[in-house]
């Protein structure tokens, strides 16, 4: 579903990736796991279509569609989402009003009607249930006055009301206590299905004995330095990052 | 000739032509002298230094409209908030509009300044409080010695007026050019309540220059809630002026909704005069072209333990200038003032400009006064969140200059109002983003 080809990026002049390879197929979670600044959160925004991010080398394409010709809002039209690590605060427009806008923008770029309020309300109460949002949540401002919990919900809600292809959820286990962190990998979990696949991008290991992944990806300067399975992410929590930084090293 | 040489001269024709009792005579004729004396205000001045009337005052201006009364209403029931029931004070070329109007004398006076100058009745309040205010600087002279015809409201003390009052000015283009000084005096008693939306609307586009005063005075513990809507064509001009004397415990709120016109000045001066006051300024600037909206602002704090709160935001497109000059003034005597400011600007173009310039003279030593002002564009993390859901980037702008000026109109306490003043600003941004703001 997803390609990533020898993928080189800069942050305002600065290097960030150095050539990340990586394959996804759809029914597939990944998890990219690696420490502070090593690029990871620069390779969601770049698959998700920050323009501030500048792609120097490589290719990236979903079910063989160059992703770097797109604008951020045709990925999400084609299926990429992003769960965001710091969501934006939009005063003044409740959460059922942004869904509504979201789904209909959605919609019209497919060519389809507008949602019908009916049908919208329905997919929204059977959608925060799943996450356990309490109705009044909805009728809130998006994001403003959100605790960190409520925040990292809230993107799950949106990406159960959108089903997208591709989900990437970006360190959406921090800020989390364990309860929220439960109802969160539920909610991903449930929204699993074999035409879909996810990206996990976190520091911890604890997400993911909640969201149990396919595959493990290591993440050092900008590059992945070494794949393997949930057991990796495991071996990872015990002993840290030191061993593989003198693995690389020893290369 | 010069615009200032033909309004001295038009003068005497102008009040040959009014009645009048002889006090009003009197004041009319010492402030055309003060006018004479002063001038048009040029940037040269401290106060109009961001803000030209050069290109304004080059129209060859009359005084004297044509006395007809030609709208039909359903011309113009789009400019009235007819969702809800009021009173209406309906003007056209600053004449009164009677079958546009809807006046009452039943426990609230909501009428003409006209009749309230000319009759015996009204000359308490009119002696009282008609020009008590105006600071006496020269535009609102100039209106003052043009004063015959605006709105009188007066709201006698422990009265709450049953319905919202609608201010509406139109001007027709009848004349090629039209310069109109609406005058107004509200008086509103002891715990007295009520509630004004104001309008100036040109129905064509020949230039019309408004250079309007109104004058509020909020009696101990009144409660004044003051709409101003100014969306105007691109050929009118306003120059409003507006200056309030609050007494104790008093509340009176301005919002501006400033949205369109050539050029927009807004002279609002609070007097405080009292104990506990609390006085609101707030506006929402959303402009584009070469309009051009400012905003000069005065708190007067005298008394202690009194608030002030302002928070103005602007957004600002292709080579629109906007000017916010907030002045707040603390007499020694004011201790424990709590006075805000805030002044936010969004610019969409390089072109755009916008003047901010807070003044703050504080002479007391325990109060709290915070000023603060940003000039940005709008939050590319915000974009990208928007667009990283599907939103297309024109209606994720939209989306967050809407969410920007919101807190602002959060304060409206009439809903219809609110809904109105949403819907202008949807249509200024010229999107629909997929609900009814």
């Amino acid at each position: 579903m997803l390609k990533i080809k020898n993928l080189h990026a800069k942050v305002e002049g600065l290097k960030i990736l150095k050539g990340i390879n990586l394959e996804i197929n759809a029914g597939e979670v990944h998890a990219i796991m690696g420490p502070n600044g090593s690029g990871k959160s620069t390779l969601s925004a770049v698959i998700a279509g920050k323009e501030e991010y500048e792609v120097t080398r490589g290719e990236i394409t979903m079910e063989d569609e160059d992703l770097l010709e797109l604008d951020a809002e045709e990925r999400a039209h084609k299926g990429v989402f992003l769960s965001f690590q710091y969501p934006v605060e939009i005063p003044g427009v409740t959460v059922t009003n942004f869904m509504r806008t979201v789904i209909n923008a959605n919609r019209k770029a497919k060519g389809m009607e507008n949602m019908p309020a009916k049908e919208l309300l329905q997919k929204i109460r059977e959608k925060s249930e799943l996450l356990d949002i309490d109705r009044k949540f909805l009728s809130r401002s998006l994001n403003e006055g959100f605790s960190g919990g409520e925040k990292k919900r809230n993107e799950i809600f949106q990406m159960a009301m959108l089903e997208p292809k591709l989900a990437i959820l970006d360190e959406t286990d921090s800020g989390l206590d364990i309860d929220a962190l439960k109802i969160v990998a539920k909610g991903v979990n449930k929204l699993k299905r074999p035409d879909n696949a996810t990206l996990v991008i976190t520091h911890y290991q604890r997400l993911l004995d909640h969201i149990i992944p396919d595959f493990v990806h290591v993440m050092l300067d900008g590059k992945i330095v070494k794949s393997g399975g949930k057991e990796l992410a495991y071996e990872l929590e015990e002993k840290g990052y030191d061993w593989i930084k003198e693995e690389v090293s020893a290369q | 000739m010069e615009l200032k040489d033909k309004l001295l001269s038009s003068f005497v024709a102008f009040e040959e032509n009014v009645n009048m009792n002889s006090d009003i005579h009197e004041i009319r004729n010492r402030a055309i002298k003060d006018f004479e004396a002063m001038g048009f205000p040029t940037k040269k001045q401290e106060a109009w230094k961001y803000t030209s009337l050069n290109k304004v005052l080059k129209h060859d201006y009359t005084v004297f409209p044509k006395k007809e009364d030609t709208i039909d209403y359903r011309d113009v029931e789009k400019y009235f908030i007819d969702e809800i029931d009021t009173y209406k004070i309906v003007f056209i070329d600053g004449i009164y509009s009677s079958h546009l109007s809807s006046t009452t004398h039943e426990k609230i006076d909501a009428c003409l300044m006209s009749s309230a100058m000319n009759s015996s009745k009204y000359k308490p309040v009119i002696d009282n409080y008609f020009n008590k205010i105006a600071p006496k600087d020269s535009l609102d002279s100039l209106n003052t010695a043009f004063s015959h015809e605006g709105a009188y409201i007066n709201i006698p003390k422990n009265t709450m007026a049953d319905k919202p009052i609608q201010i509406l000015n139109f001007s027709t283009g009848n004349e090629a050019a039209l310069l109109v000084q609406p005058r107004n005096l509200v008086v509103v008693g002891e715990n007295s309540h009520v509630q004004i939306v104001e309008r100036h609307q040109s129905l064509t586009d020949h230039p019309v220059l408004t250079n309007s005063v109104t004058e509020i005075f909020a009696d101990t513990r009144a409660i004044v809630d003051y709409y101003k809507i100014q969306n105007d064509n691109h050929s009118a001009s306003l120059i409003d002026n507006t200056f309030i004397e609050q007494h104790g415990e008093s509340f009176c709120s301005v919002h501006t909704f400033s949205f369109g016109g050539n050029l927009t000045r807004n002279n609002l001066n609070f007097y405080q005069k009292g104990e506990r006051i609390d006085s609101t300024l707030k506006g929402v600037t959303v402009i584009e072209g070469k309009q051009h909206v400012d905003h000069n602002t005065l708190v007067h704090h005298t008394e202690p333990n009194c608030e002030s709160h302002q928070d103005y935001k602007g957004v600002f497109g292709e080579s629109s200038t906007g000017v916010f000059n907030g002045k707040i003034v603390v007499e020694k005597k004011a201790q424990k003032t709590n006075a805000f400011q805030s002044n936010n600007n969004i610019l969409l173009d390089d072109k755009a400009t916008i003047n901010s310039k807070p003044q703050l003279e504080i002479f007391a030593d325990d109060v709290k006064c915070s000023h603060g002002c940003t000039i940005g564009q709008l939050d590319e993390d915000a974009l990208f969140y928007l667009r990283s859901r599907g939103i297309p980037l024109k209606e994720a702008r939209a989306l967050l200059m809407y969410a920007f000026t919101n807190n602002v109109l959060e304060s409206v306490k009439i809903p219809e109002l609110k809904k109105r003043i949403n819907k202008i600003i949807a249509e200024k941004l010229g999107v629909s983003v997929g609900f009814s703001l």
